[in-house]
């Protein structure tokens, strides 16, 4: 009865509705598995935005749900980058904010009134919904697999490598942008196999909105112009991909030329070359098989080859020289470091001081693709195997994300979404040949005859064949015994990385940099807010048009949640003014006062994390500071003036005086030593001793100094009443001027006025 | 000579109206382009929407005549010629979109 019942069931058109259904729910099963796993930091701690970069979204998010879009689109935002200010509408992507303000309002008008601070907190959790179900889509295309669909879908919606960027709370680029990616390549795909305009356009659609969103479009730009070039190399021009190119390219730049901060970028600059030459190509490509169709001469055809081959060269020589000539901008210095990846380090400092553009080490792949990172490799190999349009598409994917996301930590994320693609067909094949190909039937014990003439017939090549487990005439698995083995251990691999994946999104990537969590002894949490004090602390003590100079790490937070304007922000698009305030930083404080002055700043904030242990703090990034202002300034700010003889860097009585007299070294260690009994101060970052003597601040006075001593904040003193400097002004208020003051007259210069 | 001759005879109507029509697209094209060279591309982003009018047009009809052509019929499987022309006009809709968005 059963069996009739699973019978009825498996075949047929009841059948195919099940299997449907079963999609559906496996899928919203996925849907839900990747939102869930990403609200670690949401249930643990509270919903607000982590880390540095999404502060600014959510700040333009918030200009933009007040003031309407219009506004926002020219906003020229004044409490930024102090004396210049930022056109913000021009030097932004707006697809995230305006896909939170659209999401704002629709529940509005379903009456759902939702704080918008909780939208843009779970609106990657949201997306990363839509990315597995975008991987579905994709991998169903490469794959005929029934299953492959739904592998990768729940590997990219849990796999850490992605989770990493998209759990509740980091409000950034990327939160849509890697959904966009997938389905921007489904559409190509998708395209490219039915060679329909409709879906050209789409992709054209979607790669617009992926403008919009992030700049790491640049990828795709140059992705699909390499797959149809590649396609074309190996003779597999088709009149599919003349219709899917042309009709994504034009539409698509058109697209792309609609965003302000990409303007004329698609024609003028170098990485968008790429695709231009292919469009160009393809034209040409396409008109001379036209002709070659309609000419039945093989000699001509070969001119018309050679053809093909002169104009190519010629137009590549001809985008040389516009390059070297200066009409199209050379690679751009942030992606010109992929290419050449010692160039920031030498060139840019300020490229090179992000942890996030440094190479990427072995572990790393590993922990954020656990069991994918070995199945990535067989699946490409399974692709190129039965190697269609779309499987060369993975298979120059998954080189070029391979070399990336080798050369820098924060490319691993575009990896991720094909080594899902490529972990799921191998994996489902492996399922497939395992779990429903049929154990084929044994033939030969009845009749010799007719298998080996069936043998004969499948392959021919098998008599000749001396091994013996190709002389048997079937392949294929017989013992249930094997197949149960094989898939048990796949299964258990599946598990363990549905483990691994939460342990890693629960351990590493779930953790606010806000908020500073921290073990007690007995279990319990102790949780340091330092950050949020001292930015309310500014909130609400200083006056609204107060400056803050802060390293601009911090800028982005500071607006965010000070709300006080700030001289550099996260946005690093001047680097002078950035030396500015490093130099201010790194130079003694009758030269930073000066700067500080001209500069109109009211405070000063540095992050110390001395008391605490807290080593992302201001004297460990201080060398970067030195570094850039010693781009702009070589005779000023000198590097080796910050170590000592041996060439240490080094804080404590050994430190080099121009370290010891530099403005941050004094407002990190003001009156930290008092805190000790004497000549016992340690600091628990650098692990040393602290020198014998407190710093001596003339020019600025301690404002706030937060309850761990993470953040400082200094206000920096109006000029002295009297006209004196401020150095001769405390030490005339301490009083260790010398009893009998000597009737000598000093060295006077002549006044003049 | 022979290709001309060829083409004369072999072309259906219609396709010989798409191609009328790709002529004067280029010879647009190739207008504005003598144009700026003549005179310069101060509103750059005129010249541009206008002329990728015209290169995208050109694009979106020769697609259309590659998917009609009944020699292709065995590449588009899937699609008749009233869907080429419903997915020509939805192209060629969003390519105006983008153009009049984008010469201000």
């Amino acid at each position: 009865m059963a069996a009739a019942v699973g019978e009825q069931f498996l075949k047929g058109e009841t059948a195919r509705n099940t299997r449907g259904l079963l999609r559906i729910i496996i899928l919203c099963t996925i849907a839900a598995a990747a939102v869930s796993s990403r609200l670690f930091s949401v249930i643990r701690f509270e919903s607000i935005i982590h880390e540095f970069d999404p502060w600014f979204n959510f700040r333009a998010t918030k200009y933009l749900v007040q003031h309407g879009f219009y506004s926002f689109w020219d906003w020229f935002d004044d409490r930024t980058w102090h004396p210049l200010g930022r056109v913000t509408g021009g030097t932004l992507y707006p697809g995230l904010m305006v896909t939170s303000g659209v999401i704002y309002h629709i529940l509005r008008f379903l009456t759902f009134p939702v704080d918008i601070r909780n939208i843009c907190v779970l609106l990657a959790p949201g997306f990363s919904g839509l990315t597995a179900l975008a991987a579905y889509l994709l991998t169903t295309e490469m794959s005929t697999s029934p299953s492959a669909g739904l592998l990768a879908a729940i590997f990219m919606g849990i796999a850490p490598g992605y989770i990493s960027r998209s759990v509740a709370g980091s409000y950034d680029n990327e939160a849509i942008a890697i959904f966009l990616l997938v389905f921007t390549f489904y559409l190509w795909i998708k395209s490219v196999k039915e060679g329909s305009a409709l879906w050209g356009a789409l992709t054209a659609l979607f790669y617009g909105y992926m403008v919009s969103a992030w700049g790491g479009y640049v990828f795709i730009t140059n992705l699909l112009p390499l797959h149809a070039f590649v396609l074309i190399c190996m003779g597999r021009y088709s009149a599919r991909l003349y219709v899917s190119y042309t009709t994504w390219y034009a539409l698509g730049t058109l697209a792309s030329m609609q965003i302000p901060f990409v303007g004329f970028l698609p024609i003028r600059s170098s990485e968008h070359m790429a695709s231009l030459g292919v469009f160009g190509l393809l034209q040409i490509v396409g008109f001379v098989e036209y002709i070659r169709n309609q000419l039945p001469s093989r000699q001509f055809q070969t001119l018309l080859k050679s053809l093909v081959v002169l104009i190519f060269v010629v137009a590549f020589g001809g985008l040389v020289l516009l390059t070297v000539s200066g009409v199209i901008a050379p690679w751009s210095g942030r992606f010109y470091s992929l290419w050449d990846t010692g160039y920031a380090k030498i060139h840019i400092p300020i490229i090179a001081s992000v942890s996030e553009h440094q190479p990427t080490a072995w572990p790393a792949f590993f922990f954020d693709l656990n069991m994918l990172i070995w199945l990535f490799p067989a699946g490409v190999y399974m692709s190129f195997r039965s190697l269609k349009d779309e499987h060369v598409f993975i298979v120059i994917y998954a080189v070029m994300a391979s070399y990336f996301s080798g050369v820098m930590v924060r490319l691993m994320l575009t990896l991720t979404p094909i080594v899902c693609v490529a972990a799921a067909i191998a994996l489902s094949q492996i399922l497939d040949a395992y779990l429903v190909i049929e154990t084929p039937k044994i033939e030969g014990a009845k009749s010799n005859g007719e298998t080996t003439k069936s043998a004969a017939s499948t392959a021919p090549t098998l008599i000749l064949d001396p091994l013996r487990s190709t002389r048997s005439p079937l392949v294929g698995i017989y013992s249930y015994i094997s197949k149960a083995t094989v898939v048990g251990f796949a299964s258990v691999y599946l598990l363990l990385f549905v483990l691994h994946c939460t342990w890693v999104t629960s351990n590493a990537y779930s953790s606010p940099s806000v908020v500073l969590a921290s073990r007690l002894p007995d279990g319990s949490q102790h949780i340091i807010d330092d950050y949020r004090e001292a930015y309310y602390w500014l909130r609400q003590n200083t006056p609204d048009n107060a400056k803050i100079m802060s390293w601009w790490d911090y800028g982005y937070q500071i607006g965010g949640m000070a709300d006080r304007p700030t001289l550099v922000d996260n946005n690093t698009w001047n680097n002078t003014h950035i030396a500015t305030v490093g130099k201010a930083m790194s130079s003694r404080e009758e030269v930073s006062y000066p700067i500080m002055r001209q500069h109109e700043v009211d405070y000063v904030l540095v992050v110390f994390g001395g008391l605490l242990g807290y080593s992302g703090d201001d004297i460990n990034k201080f060398l970067w500071m030195v570094r850039i202002a010693e781009g702009i300034w070589p005779d000023e700010v000198k590097e080796r003036d910050f170590f000592t003889p041996r060439g240490e860097y080094k804080v404590d009585d050994e430190a080099s005086p121009t370290m010891k007299n530099s403005l941050m070294y004094k407002m990190s260690y003001h009156n930290f030593g008092n805190l000790f009994p004497a000549g016992q101060g340690t600091d628990r970052v650098r692990g040393t001793r602290l020198p014998s003597e407190n710093p001596q601040l003339n020019t600025i006075e301690e404002a706030f100094t937060s309850e761990n001593w993470i953040i400082r904040i200094y206000k920096v003193k109006p000029l002295d009443n009297f006209g004196r400097d401020h150095f001769s002004a405390t030490a005339f208020e301490k009083g260790n001027k010398k009893k009998r003051a000597s009737k000598r007259k000093g060295a006077r210069v002549l006044r003049v006025e | 000579e022979k290709i001309w001759s060829n083409y004369v005879k072999n072309t259906p109507q219609r396709t010989k109206l798409l191609d009328a029509f790709l002529a004067f697209l280029a010879v647009v094209g190739a207008l504005q382009f003598v144009y700026v060279i003549l005179v310069g591309n101060y509103p750059f982003n005129a010249f541009l929407s206008g002329f990728s009018a015209c290169v995208g047009q050109f694009v979106l009809t020769a697609s259309l005549r590659i998917q009609t052509n009944p020699e292709n019929q065995n590449e588009f499987k899937s699609i008749s010629n009233e869907r080429a022309f419903a997915d020509f006009v939805f192209g060629s809709l969003i390519l105006h979109f983008f153009c009049v968005n984008f010469i201000n």
